[in-house]
Order: structure tokens, then C-alpha cells, then sequence
């Protein structure tokens, strides 16, 4: 529905009810409006994404990704199991808004998304799947800024090395 | 089946605090079999929100490749002991769950 419309059909509704249904509408709206877009949409498209290139495009539009030697990037070079491969992305980069975790050859490449805040510190753990071999990539969001590292991660099948 | 509460620790120091915490979590991807070669329904965190106090400190958005009872730690400023963190979830199936403690 656009924007225009549904804020018509609102105050027609509201001013039929009553002065405080038409305020409480309207603070709705506000409210609305004024929620960041960026804390509470999930990123569907670039979730749905089966390759990293519509992944990096769906999260950061345009923007250009430059590879950074300021993200310290834990994962481990050699995963016997790839359902439980540990993750730490830290990095001393100012003012990080996101980072992110993308898995090149998992069927859909985007693990996770952290949104930082200004309270949190840019110092991320969890533990993800890797399906097979893999290039494993932590993107970190600075405002315009978009810096990325690499690490291939190989995955053992019953533990007889890869 | 109710879904399981959020498992916490965290410690403070210096005003910043190290928090870890478990959410157990079936994470189904949606591509996996039974025994009988029908597939497993996709079943997975979509969203956690952790707070400081009423603060919202960091949010997450997950896919369903994040590992089975998934283990998430991060580190808030300027938390000091008396302060609440809380750790809530929502995953694509609306169950919700959480879990808070008091820092020490």
C-alpha cells in the first residue's frame, strides 16, 4: 500500500471515531516514521540471496566493499564439523553500525547480521553451519563505508582431512 | 512445545561487560530429510534483540545457517553491576523466548 493512501484512510477512519482515534493514529504514523529503518526490516531479499554478489547487494546497495586488515576475523582454517564452526568478528573501526557474516557456498550464503549500537562494542561470537569448503567473508558497515575480510574455511567429512 | 529461555552470563568490568548466552533452538535450515526422505520443516531464529537495562544495545537478524542451539556473546559499554541485560528471540514460526540476569 503507498504511503499516501494508507495516511488518507487513517484520518478518514479516525475522524469518523473520534478526536483522540485520530490522534492516536496520527502518532502511529510518527512513530513510524521515525523508527530506523535499518534496526528492525529484515534484510529478506538478502537473506533469500543464493550468491554473495546479491547478498552484498541487497545489504549494502551500491556500495563498494573494500578489503580491510582491521577486522581480526576468528574462524578456524580447518572445521571437522561444519553444523558447529565458532565465529568471532572484532575490529577497532569507528562508528560500526553492522556486521555481518556470509558463507559462499551455503545455499543461502548470509548467516547473520549484527547490528551494532552505539552502547555494544563491535566484538561479535556465535557459531554457524558451513556446508562444504567454503570462503567465509566478515563484512563490517561503517556509515558509507563497507570493509571486508576473507578466510577459507575447509570442511572435514568424517574427520579424514579435507 | 515451549520454547526454552535464553541461558545468560555476563560479568562487568570497568564498565564494559562480557555477556554470552545459549538459546537452545532446534535452527532447522528447511533443506534436511527425515528417516521416511520428507522434508524437515524450516524452523529458525529470525530475530534477537539484547538489551541493557531498557536500552537496546545490539539486535541481530539470523538465517537458518546459524549453528543448532545457537551461542551468541558480545560486549556492552558502560554496564555496571545491578545492571539488567535481558536476551530475547523470535524466530519465522512467531514463537518468541528470553532471558535476563542482574550483572554482578
Amino acid at each position: 500500500m503507498k504511503p499516501g493512501l494508507f495516511l488518507k484512510e487513517v484520518t478518514r477512519e479516525a475522524t469518523c471515531e473520534s478526536r483522540r482515534g485520530f490522534i492516536k493514529a496520527l502518532l502511529g504514523v510518527v512513530a513510524m516514521a521515525a523508527v530506523p529503518l535499518n534496526v528492525f526490516a529484515r534484510a529478506l531479499g538478502a537473506f533469500n540471496a543464493d550468491n554473495t554478489d546479491k547478498v552484498l547487494s541487497e545489504l549494502f546497495g551500491g556500495l563498494p566493499v573494500i578489503d580491510s586488515n582491521d577486522i581480526v576475523f576468528k574462524i578456524p582454517d580447518i572445521a571437522e564439523n561444519g553444523a558447529v564452526v565458532p565465529v568471532t568478528v572484532s575490529t577497532d573501526i569507528a562508528n560500526v553500525n553492522q556486521i555481518c557474516i556470509v558463507i559462499d557456498k551455503n545455499p543461502t550464503p548470509l548467516s547473520a547480521v549484527f547490528n551494532i549500537g552505539e552502547h555494544s562494542l563491535a566484538d561479535i561470537s556465535t557459531r554457524v553451519k558451513i556446508g562444504n569448503s567454503s570462503i567465509a567473508r566478515a563484512l563490517v558497515r561503517a556509515g558509507d563505508m563497507v570493509y571486508m575480510v576473507k578466510k577459507e574455511v575447509k570442511v572435514t567429512i568424517g574427520g579424514c582431512g579435507g | 512445545m515451549a520454547a526454552k529461555p535464553v541461558k545468560i552470563r555476563a560479568r562487568a568490568k570497568d564498565g564494559l561487560a562480557k555477556i554470552k548466552c545459549l538459546m537452545p533452538h532446534p535452527m532447522e535450515t528447511g533443506t534436511r530429510r527425515d528417516a521416511a526422505g520428507n522434508l524437515i520443516a524450516a524452523h529458525y531464529i529470525e530475530t534477537v534483540t539484547c538489551k541493557h537495562n531498557d536500552t537496546e544495545v545490539l539486535t541481530a537478524q539470523w538465517g537458518p545457517s546459524v549453528s543448532k542451539d545457537p551461542y551468541l556473546s558480545f560486549k556492552v559499554k558502560g554496564a555496571n553491576s545491578g545492571d539488567r541485560i535481558s536476551v530475547s528471540w523470535v524466530d519465522n514460526l512467531g514463537e518468541t523466548s528470553s532471558g535476563e540476569m542482574i550483572l554482578k
